[in-house]
């Protein structure tokens, strides 16, 4: 049975904790309305990015000599996984659920007989992934000093995946992130950039739309498709940032709970033995004074 | 039957704009282009330089890159560097300029960049008087 004073002090402790939970909710809540509003703003871009490059690639007559960005090398040797996750802890279990994707990714590859590169983007993952697959880590990145990020931070990571690209340093690339569905629910997600994932539903109207292409076709295609990847690196980001807050917020809201929970129960417990030790102490004067 | 047709400028942050125009001017990679209502279905991209958007009143925005798409009667633009002409500073002008004039000295560059970065200098020169 603890005493009176260290149920004060555990009552006092607890208190002093859901205040900080408290705080980094309303923290993670202010931000998360920023990211969301970002993320949502930054859809549109991707999106009709990936509907140019499906409409040209519709229009690509000899599909031997497209791109490679866009058809792949014709090996399947080498995976690179770019794995993007938070720079900071605190949020739930936001960055163990892109790691445990990628790691299960991972094994997954290595298991048909496949080399595997990794890129890690946010300390968080790096740390995790590290443990188990620290001689596959090619190239890290961490943009904590940055307060937000931008697109020049998301072409940084896009050229140094074109770069190994042209060097021939992989075959297919996959990144790894969380996409924000709504404030609860962040669903981690393996998307394949390189080569350039074919929507299997193909629009069912006006398929024949004729482009004017100027340049030609290939030149654009040459063009778009690196600056592609920056986006699609740039969309993951923004989901990221979105889902990190989210994530935060509502592990937050339930240590936040948690405490209140926990003080309850410990006040019960100190009211309860406070009230004891009145009783006790009754009983041992009524006992003495009828001993007299 | 109006003679309008949308026009959007999109960036990776956010969509710059959403409006109706009669006509629009884009600085395609090969050359101006004026696009009206009906044009052919297209697909370009942009060199450096000036995107007029001619309504009532003509917007403009500077570019230094792009992609373009013209179908069913909407413009699409994007691009990760649009600016509207009247939000440009002098000070931002300068330092681009000097940039791009400190670049093309580079003997590096290819004959492609080059000419990208001699659109550029002559767009701000313009805008600068």
């Amino acid at each position: 049975m603890p005493s009176l004073d260290d149920l004060k002090k555990r009552i006092k402790s607890v208190k002093s904790t859901q205040k900080i939970t408290k705080a980094m909710k309303m923290v993670a809540a202010a931000k998360l309305r920023k990211a969301q509003e970002n993320a949502e703003k930054g859809r549109p871009y991707s999106q009709k990015m990936q509907n140019v490059i499906l409409n040209l690639t519709k229009s690509i007559k000899d599909q031997e000599n497209a791109p490679k960005l866009l058809v792949g090398t014709g090996k399947d040797q080498v995976y690179l996984c770019v794995v993007l996750t938070a720079d900071r802890g605190l949020c739930g279990g936001f960055n163990s659920n892109i790691c445990k994707l990628a790691k299960a990714h991972f094994k997954k590859t290595l298991e048909q007989g496949k080399n595997l590169k990794i890129i890690t983007v946010g300390s968080k993952g790096l740390d995790q992934i590290k443990r188990d697959y620290g001689n596959y880590i090619v190239q890290k990145y961490s943009f904590k000093d940055k307060k937000q990020i931008t697109f020049k931070e998301a072409e940084i990571v896009g050229k140094e995946i074109m770069k190994l690209f042209k060097q021939n340093e992989f075959d297919r690339c996959f990144l790894f992130y969380n996409n924000f569905k709504n404030v609860i629910t962040q669903i981690p997600q393996a998307q394949q950039i390189i080569p350039t994932e074919k929507k299997l539903e193909e629009t069912k109207d006006e398929d024949s739309t004729f482009y004017e292409f100027e340049p030609d076709e290939e030149e654009i295609l040459e063009e778009l498709l690196p600056k592609n990847i920056s986006t699609q690196v740039f969309k993951a980001f923004l989901e990221n940032a979105a889902s990190e807050q989210g994530s935060r917020m509502t592990a937050m809201d339930n240590a936040t709970r948690n405490a209140g929970d926990l003080v309850d129960k410990l006040t019960i417990n100190y009211n309860r033995s406070r009230q004891a030790s009145i009783t006790k102490e009754l009983i041992e004067i009524i006992s003495g004074a009828e001993s007299l | 039957m109006s003679e309008n047709f949308t026009v959007e400028i999109i960036s990776p942050e956010k969509s710059i704009l959403n409006a109706e125009a009669k006509e629009v001017m884009i600085p395609s990679f090969e050359g101006e282009m004026g696009i009206l209502r009906d044009h052919i279905s297209l697909i370009t991209f942009l060199r450096p330089g000036l995107i007029k958007i001619k309504e009532a009143i003509e917007t403009n925005f500077f570019v230094e890159e792009g992609t373009v798409e013209f179908k069913n009667n909407s413009l699409l633009i994007l691009t990760s560097s649009a600016k509207k002409l009247q939000e440009i500073n002098k000070d931002f002008l300068n330092t681009l300029l000097q940039d791009a004039e400190k670049k093309i000295n580079d003997n590096t560059l290819n004959d492609k960049e080059k000419y990208l970065l001699s659109y550029k200098i002559d767009t701000l020169k313009s805008i600068n008087q």
